[in-house]
């Protein structure tokens, strides 16, 4: 029962993980063994994504509250890590695959 | 919740799906990267200014402060590293990102209890990012060398399945109870972390690619996750996608090494290896010197260089192209066969020879340049081996059995750079180094190659 209850009151959710997954297969099929790596670090750069969730944490905790300011503080500089380096090592790589072009 | 926020992160979910499908193109790609990182850029931006929340200054001041360190460090570091170490570096990254959904667990953890659902979810972001942090830090630690590259306690795959399966109660146990105790909560990290180190040491080398696009795929589901835990869409859909493109290129890669993913779960992994066959396997090597290949590859009409990780440690990217444009000049035909597992990352080696300008055009797929290989008088296998071990043909036994491989044995001649007659990554002999038609050229892939160029250039 709790699980039919869960499904009701979760329903919009369901779509979208379903769907989402869909599209991230889809999206990523027949690719090219050369971009493997490029890929590989784009994708790694996009589950930085998670600072979003760092940055609420720390707009919602009260300014009292040392412990969860620091913890959200170390979640914001290690998820903003995962993103800036993530997307400027991705370039770096895609940059040396662009030179050879011409 | 803010209707203009909301827009903006309907635009970075968009972007960040056409960011992924462009960066699966070649021609697109660089544009691809850049499109995301800006779906990323305002998706941040946005999160910050644009909420209904009365926020201290201090906690601006902070906030702001923490994405300056960050930013600033990612940048250096990603800038700075060197192409290849790109493969540790993309684990560690990964780790961060496991780390930041751990801690966003462990801090909303007090407003979930009596809350199942959210319970639930606070316990699988603390887990699957506990995981994905040691998961990615063993694997960084193995990849350059600083941690062992195999570790096998006994019984481990009995352990891991235990304790993955104790972790799970455990968490039940904090949604079940509605228990708020910190030190038990604490606890369950800890194991979490345990059973991430757990999970990546029993793993061989020849396996680290896989290892890490999975551990990629979890940051991400751990991302979603956690995006569940504030309803934002953003960060529900983005994880998805990377949980699932992540995936794909487990599979992917998989099925280059002819392992199912069932095994890759359940710690099933390489456990074939215990058995590494070193046996059975006789005959004499033969020696060649620097000279004897030059003179040999100058009377050649087509090489084929196969380059392995050997070729990364050495840094020899550079001297590679060079000996292959001398050779090139002197009219022998250069081709690179790539297998697409070489290194310790898929594409590995594609990208290390991007860096050092090698034509898009030399680089040959296995399935192109098998064929090939009769009519070629010379393989060059520089700090490659388990690629290229027959044994994946002929010994049932063998731990990389049924491994597509690149058959330099075809070629009229093999020349084998290695630094010494140490088993590869996979800890397995090659009984190609026993072939009559195979000589061994011993030494730093660098220092062979620009012997091997100043001989040619004499000639």
């Amino acid at each position: 029962m709790q699980i039919l209850e869960f499904i009701k009151d979760n329903l919009h959710l369901i779509y979208i993980l379903i769907l989402s997954v869909f599209i991230g297969v889809e999206v990523i099929k027949n690719i090219p063994a050369v971009l493997h790596t490029p890929l590989m670090s784009g994708a790694n750069a996009l589950s930085g994504v998670v600072i979003v969730g760092a940055i609420l944490v720390m707009l919602q905790a009260d300014p009292t509250d040392y412990i969860a300011l620091t913890l959200g503080f170390m979640a914001v500089v290690l998820g903003i890590l995962n993103v800036v380096g993530g997307f400027v090592v991705t370039d770096r790589m895609l940059q040396m695959f662009k030179k050879k072009k011409q | 919740m803010n209707l203009t926020l909301d827009i903006i992160y309907l635009i970075a979910t968009i972007t960040f799906i056409y960011g992924l499908k462009y960066l699966g193109h070649p021609e697109t790609a660089k544009k691809g990267n850049l499109i995301a990182a800006f779906g990323m850029g305002i998706a941040i931006v946005g999160t910050l200014f644009l909420h209904d929340l009365v926020v201290p200054t201090f906690t601006y001041v902070l906030i702001i402060a923490a994405i300056a360190v960050g930013t600033v460090l990612g940048w250096i570091i990603a800038l700075k590293v060197q192409m290849t170490k790109m493969p540790e570096l993309v684990s560690l990254f990964n780790g961060f990102g496991g780390a930041s959904a751990t801690i966003i667990g462990l801090v909303e953890f007090n407003k979930s209890i009596g809350d199942p659902t959210q319970t639930t979810t606070t316990m699988a972001a603390i887990i699957i990012g506990s995981i994905t942090f040691s998961g990615s830090v063993v694997a960084w630690g193995k990849l350059n060398g600083t941690m062992k590259s195999l570790i096998r306690l006994p019984k481990y795959n009995l352990i891991n399945n235990v304790v993955i399966l104790g972790l799970i109660v455990f968490a039940a146990y904090f949604v079940w109870s509605s228990s708020s105790s910190q030190p038990l909560l604490y606890l369950l990290l800890f194991v979490a972390l345990v059973y991430g180190v757990l999970f990546v040491i029993p793993i061989g080398g020849a396996d680290m690619p896989v290892v890490i696009s999975l551990l990629n795929s979890l940051t991400g589901i751990a991302a979603a996750i956690t995006g569940i835990l504030y309803s934002n869409m953003v960060m529900i859909v983005g994880g998805i996608l990377v949980g699932s493109a992540g995936l794909i290129l487990t599979f992917a890669m998989c099925k280059a090494m002819n392992r199912s993913l069932f095994s890759v779960i359940f710690g099933a992994f390489g456990s074939t290896q215990a058995v590494a066959g070193s046996q059975s396997v006789k005959g004499d090597i033969k020696h060649a010197t620097v000279s004897d290949v030059a003179i040999l590859m100058n009377y050649s009409q087509r090489v084929i260089f196969v380059p392995g990780y050997g070729l990364a440690v050495a840094q020899a990217q550079h001297a590679i192209h060079e000996l292959e444009q001398l050779l090139e000049s002197k009219g022998v035909q250069v081709k690179y066969a790539i297998h697409p597992v070489a290194g310790r990352m898929p594409g590995h080696m594609n990208v290390l020879l991007a860096e050092s300008n090698v034509e898009y055009n030399k680089l040959a797929e296995m399935d192109d340049v098998n064929p090939e290989f009769k009519n070629t008088d010379v393989v060059f296998v520089v700090g490659a081996n388990d690629v290229v071990n027959p044994a994946a043909h002929n010994d049932p036994s063998s731990p990389i059995y049924g491994m597509p491989i690149l058959e330099a044995a075809d070629a009229k001649q093999i020349i084998v750079n290695k630094r010494s007659m140490n088993p590869g990554y996979a800890g397995i002999e090659n009984e190609l180094f026993y072939n009559p038609k195979n000589s061994m050229l011993f030494g730093d892939a660098k220092t062979v190659i620009q012997s091997l160029i100043s001989e040619l250039k004499g000639m």
